[in-house]
């Protein structure tokens, strides 16, 4: 079913009772020609592009719980491209033009929201080094800009400029950067695959791979063994559990973020904003909820739930921005597991197994990574070649001597 | 989560400060070659169960410490002196 303006009306008229379940719950077959390990907004978005840009139809997404059910539903749902690293530069630059067309190449409305996204910077230090960031970012091609205090307080009059400790020097601002819905990013390239003939799996645990003379010939699941020559691991979070099963050893460790979601508010905050001094963001959804997070717990975990010392730390942190969003309460938060690899960026790339291709490392950036990186994924499976603006991502980057430490904090997961 | 010091004690989480795998107490000799050390520097076995990790009792004795930890639970498993643990 296209969904259109047009159907709304016809579907209004006729009593909304032509609706139709947005895909199917299909049979599971035993062979395909390319398996995706993973229904997360990554495995999503690559089985989409297989289909859409390559032809290749006959792929399952295998998921172990539901669609969309992990990192992809539960994060602050920003979208930006303010990379400077060649390597993620570039790749980051392509995902927002992707991000741009999304919801016409979807047919599915992602809620793309390009309201901006500025970064407060605390000290003339900090204002230089943000001025060296717009500039490159500018030098790609992608708009930034510093701006002043007297332009910052006109548009957001709520932060507390001239906080004691912290008082407000400038901010970095990018008028493309913004937030999507995060559900309809899962739900639109889910129903998109679907519909192209992709079969969708839910509740199907890989539990190991088939590997003959050093190819892959298959998985292992709960629901019995699946035949395929190419199979793609996109299961960030657990890379490490499920790339072990094919005796992947990999610079990943997983550790935990959460988010945190307020009651619903009227209108407030009308971009997405970010504290410079101490890792804290901010938007507002469209339901009017606060969404915000901070910094990862800074142990391995795999528990999805967070600790409390962190709550405290983005409590304070945002009580340091914005004064006036300490009566709002706070409803839930979340964990998720991120792989948080050993330069900060992540990895697409294939495997010493051929046959296995591995998407994984995405560390806190993977939502606004979806689209690129299930583009590019697809073009590696498809093809045997890295596509250009992804072609950095090496398993072997480290070996290689090849960082890409956006952070230059070195071979430590938790810092980046 | 409280981690129990040997020196001090049982001790809240934010008293510590976690650095890493436990491996890093075991570096290969300065000759053992390049592919030791990117073992040693960048691979991590990342188990979801049971992890040997350090941490240092940072705003306690500053003593480093060996813990062993289930990352799933968070349930602590043993804990002793790095200087008296083997990797």
């Amino acid at each position: 079913m296209f969904y259109s303006a047009f159907e709304i009306l016809k579907q209004g008229l006729t009593g909304n009772k032509g609706w139709k379940p947005v895909w199917r719950n299909p049979e599971l077959k035993t062979e395909y020609d390319v398996i995706i390990i993973g229904g997360g907004g990554h495995g999503l978005a690559t089985a989409h592009y297989l289909a859409k840009t390559y032809g290749i139809t006959n792929v399952a997404v295998l998921e172990r719980g539901y669609l969309g059910g992990g990192n992809i539903g539960r994060n602050t749902t920003i979208v930006r491209c303010d990379y400077g690293q060649p390597g993620n530069s570039e790749f980051y630059s392509h995902s927002m033009k992707l991000w741009e067309g999304l919801s016409q190449d979807l047919n599915y409305n992602v809620m793309h929201s390009q309201r901006g996204m500025l970064q407060l910077c605390h000290s003339d230090e900090q204002v230089g080094s943000y001025r060296k960031r717009a500039n490159m970012i500018n030098a790609r091609g992608d708009e930034a800009q510093i701006i002043d205090r007297e332009t910052i307080r006109k548009r957001a009059p709520y932060i507390d400029l001239d906080n004691a400790r912290f008082p407000v020097r400038g901010g970095l601002w990018q008028k493309r950067g913004g937030t999507a819905r995060h559900d309809a990013v899962a739900w639109g390239y889910a129903r998109s695959a679907d519909s192209r003939g992709v079969d969708l799996i839910q509740n199907c645990a890989v539990t190991g791979f088939d590997i003959v003379n050093g190819q892959v010939t298959g998985v292992q699941t709960t629901r019995g063994a699946i035949k395929a020559k190419k199979i793609g691991m996109a299961v960030a979070g657990r890379s490490s559990e499920v790339g072990a099963m094919a005796g992947l050893r990999l610079p990943i460790e997983s550790h935990v973020l959460q988010a945190f979601v307020t009651e619903g508010i009227k209108p407030f905050i009308d971009y997405t904003i970010s504290f410079g001094m101490g890792h804290f963001y901010i938007n507002q959804s469209d339901k009017g909820g606060l969404v915000f997070g901070g910094d990862l717990d800074m142990y391995n975990s795999y528990a999805q739930r967070g600790n409390l010392p962190r709550v405290e730390q983005v409590a304070e942190a945002s009580m340091a921005m914005i004064p006036a969003i300490g009566k709002v309460r706070q409803l839930r938060s979340w964990g998720g597991i991120m792989d948080m690899s050993m330069d900060g960026s992540p990895f697409i790339d294939k495997t010493h197994i051929d046959g296995l291709f591995f998407n994984g490392g995405w560390c806190y950036g993977g939502f606004k990574a979806a689209p690129a990186s299930g583009a590019a994924f697809a073009h590696l499976i498809a093809t045997g070649q890295h596509a250009e603006y992804a072609s950095k991502f090496r398993l072997d980057r480290y070996k290689t001597g090849h960082m890409i430490d956006e952070a230059g904090t070195g071979a430590s997961p938790k810092l980046h | 989560m409280r981690i129990s010091c040997p020196h001090c004690g049982e001790r809240d989480l934010r008293e510590y400060t976690y650095l890493g795998s436990a491996k890093l107490l075991d570096r290969p000799d300065g000759d053992a070659g390049a592919e030791a050390f990117y073992d040693y520097v960048y691979i991590r076995e990342n188990p979801s169960g049971e992890n040997a990790e350090l941490w240092q009792h940072s705003s306690g004795c500053s003593a480093w410490l060996h813990v062993v930890r289930n990352v799933s639970t968070h349930e602590i498993l043993s804990v002793k002196l790095a200087s008296e643990a083997k990797a």
